[in-house]
């Protein structure tokens, strides 16, 4: 296409930018690449993470390449002679002052192409993908006359060249030579997307399996990544197991919120029935019953019902799928704000009858306040042990964590399969179109109760599949961890991500559970460090600074920010992004100052 | 009328509150005619068309399809039964594609559960398929050629009132009912649209219930012509009957163009 497209970025005051960026020390470039990075994106007509893609690419260095190299090519697309091109990368490289000036020298060619601007601007009629985008700089005839695929190796073996240079000159990146050469392997075989074989497009596999693998090798890398700067240490793998499993969590919610549209406040409710389920079914419990299903690490003299922990999951995700649909039946009559209240009201009877079950007409059904513990680690047994090699019992495993971690990854990659599967299917199209107009896709045939429960009870599966495995991690299921918190917290990390989308859904999941697991308080030392009682560089507070105890302040803001900037989520779903950016119908805008309504078509932000 | 009608209604009523939009009305509509409903604006036409889907509940009276009882059935039983129906104001799926809307349209036909779904079994793949070509095919029946991808919102007026159309024709209707079609188009397109109104009924062996206020489509297509006022029916006849009908040019007109 080269329709004129407008311009969608604007000048920006040098000083002024100069003067936050120094006087942050630096914090406020997240937030300018961060717009630099959209407007340039949005500029070029390119979909996807844009601001978010530049800020993580910030730490490895490639953003110092990247934006100048984008400007460059915007300037030459509108046909006039470029002032930067991607070797400007290079001042990242110059201590201290070195990023300032890029920063300067970036924001006076951006202000250069925003101002200069006076017809519209032909966006890119070429759209070249991976790391062609990367290394675009101006380069003999003789070059582009090689064949692509040789090209592109040639750069690869370039970059890998530049890259073991750093590494010699820079030691900080001696223990990321694995992080760089990743990095090359991803950028080489993005290009590879469209790869086809026999009429089967099995690039598309190409990217998920890279992410995958990078995924299942965490346990391997992480004691070798270098700290992050401000974040402090990657993760470790037990938080990634909580992330793991928020991730499941989240992607369950999104059937019932992204797809269905349905505002849920109560999910945590499923998440304690998945818990209890595997305290009733792994544990000692019920005493005065006595029966083993493949259950792993038991002692003698142990009673009780023990299932295989495996078993147990499946159960735990029918048993609380069939609850969905009890508290779906009555409930999803309601619409919108209402069916919220009654969740919220769901959401806070299930825990409480776990806190008081500890007499239920004289029966002990969820040991009151005290919880249900210890509960069986998930295993193979030692036939399987023997056979496969897999871990017999993962509880007494050495590598405890890991195991835990990929057993948790399957289970995300399942919820992504069932995800994307029923998104794209006859159910999956009646859901968005309750979602985008109830009225219109009852008259069209669609079933409003059954395919609201659907949903609903989809939801739950994963939600009681969570909590079961979460349950059988900890070792225990104690009502105090169901509180109306969760349900906000996973909530969330649905919003936050981008409603609807995958992807964003699991971002969104990992990036929070990790800011409550290890994030916030590594966040606070660093503050603290540097500004707190004997700070490194300024002393502004005395007393050292707890930041996880304003933890949900700090999500209440990260939401509040979400909302007004980005209200589709950062990696949106396209349709959600233009459901939140034009207006669904029935939503009309009311005009505060001139006192009528408004119509959708309006634009609204 | 030999043949039991297709659509019946028995004295159906609908208050709002004490409001009453439409007041007893008995009505039909017999298996393959074009009927036509008029009336001035705030007659009840459309609330009569919303009990006739089973968005609204009516107050009293029947709804007789096909010689069942469909009072008080939730919307997409009605549909499953084979009524289809558009909306007098575009009601699509705007940010869904125009196949996608039309596949939802569909939903009532297809069989696929969330189990298949999810393993994708043979069964899904091919009925996928076969809907997706028959969604083209339908498609290109309404004027929609190559609009596939197109979301719903970026249509032109004209492609958004024949996709409404479209999608209402993918739940394979018996009776159609279209609420105001030519609303907002100008006089070439609707003579295209009365003419695709006749060829839908004979290529699609379907009845058509019109609600419509630019008369030289009513005249032009209906067989039959009824008329409401105050949510009465005032008058019921062949569109020549219509248009001599006194009290049906006094309801529009005033007492004073009867009188002169």
């Amino acid at each position: 296409m080269d329709q004129p497209r407008r311009v969608t970025g604007k000048p920006r005051d040098l000083t002024s930018t100069m003067v936050l960026l120094i006087f942050t020390l630096g914090l406020y470039a997240f937030v300018w690449v961060w717009m630099a990075f959209n407007e340039v994106k949005r500029q070029r007509g390119e979909r996807g993470a844009g601001g978010l893609l530049g800020v993580i690419l910030m730490f490895p260095f490639v953003s110092a390449f990247l934006l100048p190299s984008y400007i460059g090519r915007m300037h030459r697309e509108s046909g006039r002679t470029s002032p930067v091109s991607g070797w400007w990368g290079c001042l990242w490289f110059v201590p201290y002052v070195g990023f300032f000036i890029w920063a300067f020298v970036m924001q006076r060619a951006l202000n250069a192409y925003w101002m200069g601007t006076d017809g519209p601007v032909t966006a890119a009629d070429t759209y070249r993908s991976g790391w062609e985008r990367v290394t675009d700089f101006e380069l003999p005839p003789a070059w582009h006359r090689l064949p692509a695929k040789r090209r592109r190796a040639i750069k690869a073996v370039l970059l890998v060249g530049l890259g073991l240079l750093l590494i010699q000159f820079f030691g900080v990146w001696k223990d990321s030579a694995l992080l760089l050469a990743a990095l090359v392997l991803v950028l080489v075989l993005v290009p590879y997307q469209n790869w086809t074989i026999a009429g089967h497009r099995v690039g598309r596999w190409v990217v998920p399996g890279v992410v995958l693998a990078f995924a299942a090798a965490y346990p391997y890398y992480v004691s070798h990544m270098p700290e992050m700067p401000i974040f402090g240490p990657f993760p470790q793998v037990s938080t990634m197991v909580a992330m793991m499993i928020f991730s499941i969590m989240a992607l369950g919610l999104n059937f019932v919120v992204g797809y269905a549209g349905l505002l849920d406040l109560g999910y945590v409710a499923f998440y304690a029935m998945g818990a209890y389920m595997a305290g009733w079914f792994a544990s000692n419990q019920f005493s005065n019953q006595n029966l083993n299903i493949g259950a792993v690490g038991l002692y003698k003299g142990d009673t009780g019902l023990h299932f295989s922990i495996f078993l147990v999951l499946i159960m735990a995700g029918l048993a609380t799928g069939i609850v969905g649909v009890l508290i779906g039946l009555p409930t999803l009559r309601l619409r919108g704000d209402y069916l919220a209240i009654v969740t919220l009201g769901f959401g806070e009877i299930l825990p409480q009858i776990a806190r008081n079950g500890d007499n239920l007409f004289g029966f002990n059904l969820t040991n009151g306040t005290g919880g249900i513990t210890p509960i069986d680690g998930p295993g193979f047994g030692t036939w399987l042990h023997g056979h496969l090699h897999l871990p017999a019992n993962y509880l007494t495993a050495g590598n405890l964590d890991s195991v835990f971690f990929w057993t948790a990854l399957l289970l995300v990659l399942v919820t992504v399969f069932v995800s994307s599967r029923l998104r794209d299917s006859r159910l999956g199209r009646a859901w968005i179109a309750i979602r985008e107009d109830e009225v219109a896709a009852a008259a069209m045939g669609v079933p409003l109760m059954r395919t609201k429960t659907w949903a609903y009870a989809t939801g739950a599966f994963f939600g009681g599949v969570a909590g079961a495995y979460y349950a059988s991690y900890k070792g225990g299921a104690f009502p105090d961890d169901f509180f109306f918190q969760i349900s906000v917290f996973i909530l969330c990390m649905v919003i936050l991500g981008g409603m609807g989308n995958i992807w964003g859904v699991i971002f969104g999941a990992c990036f929070l559970s990790y800011l409550d697991r290890e994030g916030l308080s590594n966040v606070g030392s660093w503050l603290n460090g540097h500004f707190g009682p004997g700070g490194s560089d300024l002393q502004i507070w005395h007393k050292p600074l707890d930041v996880p105890l304003y933890e949900f302040g700090i999500f209440g803001a990260i939401l509040v920010i979400t909302m007004l900037f980005r209200p589709e989520g950062l990696i949106p779903s396209s349709r959600r992004a233009a459901e939140f950016h034009e207006g669904v119908r029935e939503e009309y805008l009311y005009d505060v100052e001139h006192g009528a309504p408004i119509s959708d078509t309006t634009e609204s932000m | 009328m030999t043949a039991e009608p297709l659509l019946l209604t028995q004295k159906l009523r609908k208050e709002f509150g004490g409001l009453v939009a439409v007041d007893d009305v008995d009505f039909t509509v017999p298996e393959g005619a074009i009927v036509s409903l008029i009336g001035p604006n705030g007659a009840g036409k459309t609330t009569f068309f919303n009990m006739l889907t089973g968005v609204y509940k009516p107050t009293q009276g029947r709804v007789v399809f096909g010689g069942e009882d469909l009072t008080g059935k939730p919307p997409h039983a009605y549909t499953q039964r084979g009524i289809g129906r558009t909306f007098q104001n575009i009601r699509l799926f705007q940010n869904m594609t125009a196949l996608e809307n039309v596949l939802v349209g569909m939903h009532v036909r297809l069989r696929g559960n969330a189990i298949q779904a999810i393993l994708r079994t043979p069964a899904v793949r091919h009925e996928e398929k076969d809907a997706r070509e028959r969604g083209r095919a339908l498609l290109e029946f309404c004027g929609l050629r190559r609009k596939d991808d197109e979301i719903g919102r970026n249509l032109s007026y004209g492609d958004q009132r024949r996709l409404e159309v479209a999608r209402a024709l993918a739940t394979e209707p018996k009776l159609l009912l279209l609420d105001e079609p030519t609303a907002g188009m100008n006089p070439q397109e609707t003579a295209e649209f009365t003419t695709f109104v006749g060829r839908l009924r004979t290529e699609r062996v379907l009845s058509v219930l019109l609600i419509e206020h630019d008369m030289r489509v009513v005249m032009g297509v209906s067989d039959r012509v009824t008329v409401l006022d105050y949510g009465e029916k005032i008058a019921e006849g062949e569109p020549k009957e219509i248009q001599k009908n006194e009290r049906v040019i006094e309801a529009y007109l005033g007492k004073a163009a009867v009188t002169q």
